[in-house]
This record gives C-alpha cells, sequence and structure tokens, in this order.
C-alpha cells in the first residue's frame, strides 16, 4: 500500500483516440492522447489504482497511480564509441598532424 | 463547462484574451492586415524599461567571447582573405541557463503587473525553465505544459531534463503525449486556474529579446569599432530571430545580416507519434522554423509577434550530425561546454564563416546550458536505441529519423539554404482567392521584407 500524502505519478488518459482533432497523422490517430503528473496522494491507494492527488499548485487531478517517490532517471547515456572518433577528427583538422 | 475538444477550441479566443490582459482586436486593420508596430510599441516596455527589469533579474549582459580556435579552424577551408571572425554570445549565462530568461522576465513581469496569481506557459524547451525561474523569484504559482512523450510512454531525455529544472524552481509540470491538443490541455489549465498564459508569442515574449539585439551591436562595435556583418540565430517559432533583429536595428546595425538557422529535420512530422523520438533536436528544427516563419498566426495567441520573415535576410539548415560534431568542437577547442541545440547557429556560422572575408565578423547569437539528458551522450544513445544509425561521411546525406552523419572531417560541415522566396511563396498561398486592397499588399510586403511589386509578383 502506499500512504496517503506520498508524492506520486499518475498517468490519465485525457482523449481517446475517437475524441482527438482531425488533423492527425494516421499513427496518432490510432493512440489516446494522455498526461502524466506528479502531486501528493489524496487518500491511500495501491499501486495502479485510480486515485486523487494534489499538485503542487495545489490542483487536484486523477489518474491511474503509476509511481511512488518517482526519480529522475535521465542521465548521460551510454558510452559512445564514436565521440572518440569525433575528438580524433577535431584534434586532427585543428593541428593539421594528417600530413595534409 | 463544456470540455470537449470541440467546446474548448470553440471558446480559445476569450479564454486567451482573459489570460494575457491583451485586447488584440485592438490592432486589427480592414482586410488582412494588423498594425504589428504598434502591437508591439504600445505595451510599455521601451528597451531601458526592459533592460531594467532584466538585469534586476540576473537576465542579460551575457559575455560576447570570440571564438578564435573556431575562427582558425573554419579558416582552414577558407580562400585566402577569408574566413570571419566567429563571436558566440554565450546565453548560457542567463538565470535558468537560456536567453529565453530574456523572455520569461518581461512576460513574467507582465503578469505580475496585472496581478495574476500564477503564470503557464506551453513548452518542452528552455523557457519552461526561464518562466518557472522566474516566477519564483517573484512569488508566482507557476506551470509548465510539454509535449513529452510518445504512445509507447517513452521521452526525449532533453525533455526530461527540462522537466527536472522546472520541478527545481517549485513549478509544476504537466506532460502530455504527441499532439497538437497539447493546446487543449492549456486552454483547459488556463480556464481552471486563471493564470497568466506567458506564451512565447506575445509582444512581451518577444520584446525581452530586442536586449540581445542591443547588446550584441554595441558588444561588437566597442571591441571592434563596428557592427558585425552578420547575426546568425537558431530559428524554431521565430522570436528569437525577430527580437534580436528588432534590437540590432533599435541600435543601428541597420546593414547586419540576420540569418536564421536550422536543423534539418525534413521528413519527419512534427505530430507524429512514431516520429517524436525519431528525432535527436527537440527545437530550433525546420518542423518548426518552417511552419512558424510562413504562417505565423498558428501560435497560441491571435496574432503572433513573432513574425520572422520580416527580419530573416537568409535562412540556412545544418544536419543533425554537424550540430553535434560543432558542440563537441566548442568543448574541446574552446573549454565551453554547452548544449547541443543552441548551438545550431554555431554549426551555421562555422560554414558561413568561409563564405566571408577575414575583416568581417560573424556573430552567434546563442548558447544553452547542458547537462544530464541534455548532451550530446544521451542524446545519440537515444537515437541509438531508436533504430537511429550513427555514421561517419557526407552530413549532407543524413535522412533525418533514419541517420546521424558526424562529418568525416570539418571541411564536410556546410550549411545549405532555404529559399527565401519559397518560403514567401508558401507564405502568401493563404491570400491566393482573396480580393487584396492596396493596404492589404503594403501589409504583406512588410511581413515579407519585400515590395508590392514584389507581392505581386509571387502571387501570380
Amino acid at each position: 500500500m502506499i500512504n496517503k500524502g506520498t508524492y506520486v505519478r499518475i498517468r490519465k488518459t485525457i482523449l481517446k483516440p475517437n475524441e482527438r482533432s482531425n488533423n492527425l497523422p494516421e499513427d496518432t490517430k490510432k493512440v489516446p492522447f494522455k498526461m502524466w503528473i506528479k502531486g501528493y496522494l489524496v487518500e491511500d491507494a495501491d499501486l495502479f489504482d485510480i486515485v486523487s492527488i494534489k499538485t503542487v499548485t495545489g490542483r487536484i487531478e486523477t489518474g491511474r497511480l503509476k509511481e511512488a517517490s518517482p526519480p529522475y532517471k535521465h542521465s548521460y547515456g551510454d558510452f559512445i564509441p564514436e565521440m572518440l572518433k569525433l575528438r580524433e577528427i577535431i584534434y586532427k583538422d585543428f593541428r593539421g598532424d594528417n600530413n595534409e | 463547462m463544456n470540455n470537449t475538444y470541440q467546446s474548448l477550441m470553440d471558446r480559445k479566443n476569450e479564454i486567451i484574451k482573459k489570460s494575457v490582459g491583451l485586447d488584440y482586436s485592438k490592432y486589427e486593420l480592414e482586410g488582412i492586415g494588423f498594425d504589428f508596430e504598434l502591437m508591439m510599441n504600445d505595451q510599455g516596455y521601451d528597451i531601458e524599461t526592459i533592460k531594467k527589469i532584466q538585469s534586476e533579474n540576473m537576465v542579460g549582459n551575457t559575455p560576447l567571447v570570440e571564438l578564435k580556435n573556431i575562427t582558425k579552424y573554419a579558416r582552414k577551408y577558407s580562400k585566402p582573405g577569408f574566413g570571419a571572425r566567429i563571436f558566440l554570445k554565450d546565453e548560457a549565462a542567463n538565470i535558468s541557463g537560456s536567453f529565453k530568461a530574456r523572455r520569461a522576465a518581461l512576460s513574467v513581469n507582465q503578469a505580475k503587473r496585472l496581478g495574476y496569481k500564477g503564470v503557464i506557459a506551453a513548452t518542452s524547451g528552455n523557457y519552461g525553465a526561464a518562466v518557472a525561474a522566474l516566477a519564483a523569484k517573484e512569488g508566482l504559482e507557476c506551470i509548465i505544459v510539454q509535449e513529452c512523450f510518445d504512445s509507447r510512454n517513452v521521452c526525449q531525455p532533453e525533455i526530461l531534463e527540462k522537466a527536472r529544472k522546472c520541478e527545481a524552481y517549485g513549478a509544476e509540470v504537466v506532460q502530455l503525449s504527441v499532439g497538437p491538443e497539447l493546446f487543449y490541455s492549456l486552454l483547459k489549465l488556463i480556464e481552471e486556474t486563471n493564470y497568466f498564459n506567458a506564451s512565447l508569442y506575445t509582444p512581451y515574449g518577444i520584446k525581452g529579446i530586442e536586449t540581445l539585439g542591443h547588446e550584441i551591436a554595441n558588444d561588437v562595435k566597442e571591441l571592434t569599432g563596428k557592427f558585425p556583418e552578420a547575426v546568425v540565430v537558431t530559428n524554431a517559432g521565430g522570436g528569437n530571430l525577430t527580437g534580436t533583429a528588432r534590437g540590432l536595428k533599435d541600435a543601428g546595425a541597420v546593414d547586419t545580416l540576420v540569418i536564421g538557422a536550422s536543423v534539418n529535420l525534413y521528413g519527419l512530422h512534427m505530430a507524429s507519434d512514431n516520429d517524436f523520438n525519431r528525432k535527436s533536436f527537440t527545437t530550433g528544427h525546420t518542423g518548426f522554423g518552417i511552419p512558424f516563419a510562413v504562417f505565423p498566426d498558428r501560435s497560441d495567441v491571435p496574432r503572433s509577434a513573432a513574425r520572422p520573415l520580416r527580419y530573416m535576410d537568409r535562412y540556412v539548415m545544418v544536419n543533425q550530425g554537424s550540430v553535434f560534431f560543432m558542440t563537441e568542437t566548442l568543448a574541446i577547442l574552446e573549454g565551453m561546454e554547452r548544449g547541443p541545440a543552441g548551438n545550431t547557429s554555431l554549426a551555421a556560422a562555422f560554414s558561413l564563416a568561409q563564405t566571408m572575408k577575414d575583416t568581417d565578423i560573424i556573430v552567434v547569437q546563442e548558447t544553452e546550458y547542458t547537462g544530464a539528458g541534455k548532451h550530446i551522450l544521451p542524446q545519440i544513445s537515444f537515437a541509438r536505441k531508436n533504430d537511429v544509425e550513427i555514421a561517419f561521411g557526407n552530413p549532407l546525406s543524413e535522412v533525418p529519423g533514419k541517420t546521424i552523419i558526424f562529418p568525416s572531417d570539418g571541411s564536410l560541415l556546410k550549411h545549405k539554404d532555404i529559399e527565401m522566396n519559397d518560403l514567401r511563396k508558401t507564405y502568401l498561398k493563404r491570400y491566393k482567392d482573396i480580393e487584396l486592397s492596396a493596404q492589404d499588399y503594403q501589409f504583406l510586403a512588410d511581413e515579407l521584407k519585400i515590395n508590392i511589386e514584389e507581392v505581386k509578383d509571387l502571387m501570380k
């Protein structure tokens, strides 16, 4: 169970595919228009329940409980070997030591 | 109140009017046009007032640096006597890390002045962080609405970072899936909260950038004794270019060429769920740059104050691989680690400088902060995970959404012109079947920076 007052993240469908704008590419037309938002859980709940949250501006939103205590997961990515080659090219070009 | 898509869209004019505190009907002319200059000058913000508001908020007066190593690098590929001096305005030094703070400073000031309790802005970019930071300083509530993820719930790393930054300043971040219905959600939130709509396209959103043009003109003149020959501006919604150009002209730099630069994303549909995560640039690209240039009033206000074709002398594209290449060059040759998207104009300048005299000066008018998510490594990692091939070769052969091609040497980093008259013709298409008055033709001539005869020729 996730306690009332926990900071959580919910997901909500705002518009079903048939409620969306008429002016959309085919692929987008087929999928719902959704929202993710964070806030404080209003009542105790379990993951995937439909819940209400209070956002930091004091608004109430409802949606499916997807995550409690949501961390930031974005990072500096994977090792990209091409970056080393890129550097090599720039240094060689700039220093002119590639026997041009 | 009925909140179906259509009924809310039908109420959009009244909702927007209330949320920007501005009656646009005042500026409408008979026929198709409106009085752009009156709209811009009618809001009580002259350049000195703007400078004062900004400097009190840690905005503006950013360093102008000469990129001596990058200039030397570009000259390697220039004919004798060519290779302009490249200068860079380090806009990452603004509060919140980008030039967008200039725009936000005025919008938030106006919201406060008019007594709104909070501000709301629809943006997946640096503008969100800028509005959030300045709202925090003014004690206003803030909601940022982002287009963020596709139907698989996968989000661009760059946008996740911007969400984090907004939250760091205490803002609420509403994240949406791909689609133009973002505007629907924005309207719904405005109606619910009665917050000020800190749109990127109001006169405040544009006038805030005029100081940037001013600083560039004055700083370059002080350092070198003359105004720059060219300023390159990364172009998306057109505001950056409009505001910078207006500032340059106001400072007297009337002969300085204003060159727009965008990342080439031809072939990717901006409202496509499938295409959304196949690009490595979420702004500064042709997918925004071209539609907003040829139809500025597609924005979230009745009359956009961002009207790039009024000021643009030339418009060039560079590819994604070239911008990443220059981002790395800026770090390892100049010691400046800055966010990729803002370096679009730098990549263009590297190539453009080679076509200019070595006594000329070309200014890259912005940088932006970099960080986790919003950085070459996560953005390339993300592209690879979304089946985009990473290769070396001629960057002009890059196919957006399929490949990212890094130049296999600096000589291959080239810009490509977008024909100004093609843009103008597209702009004019919507007026083809309308009987136009002399005043209408004058409006179109002003909009497109050409004379009435040229307008008529392009409409044939």
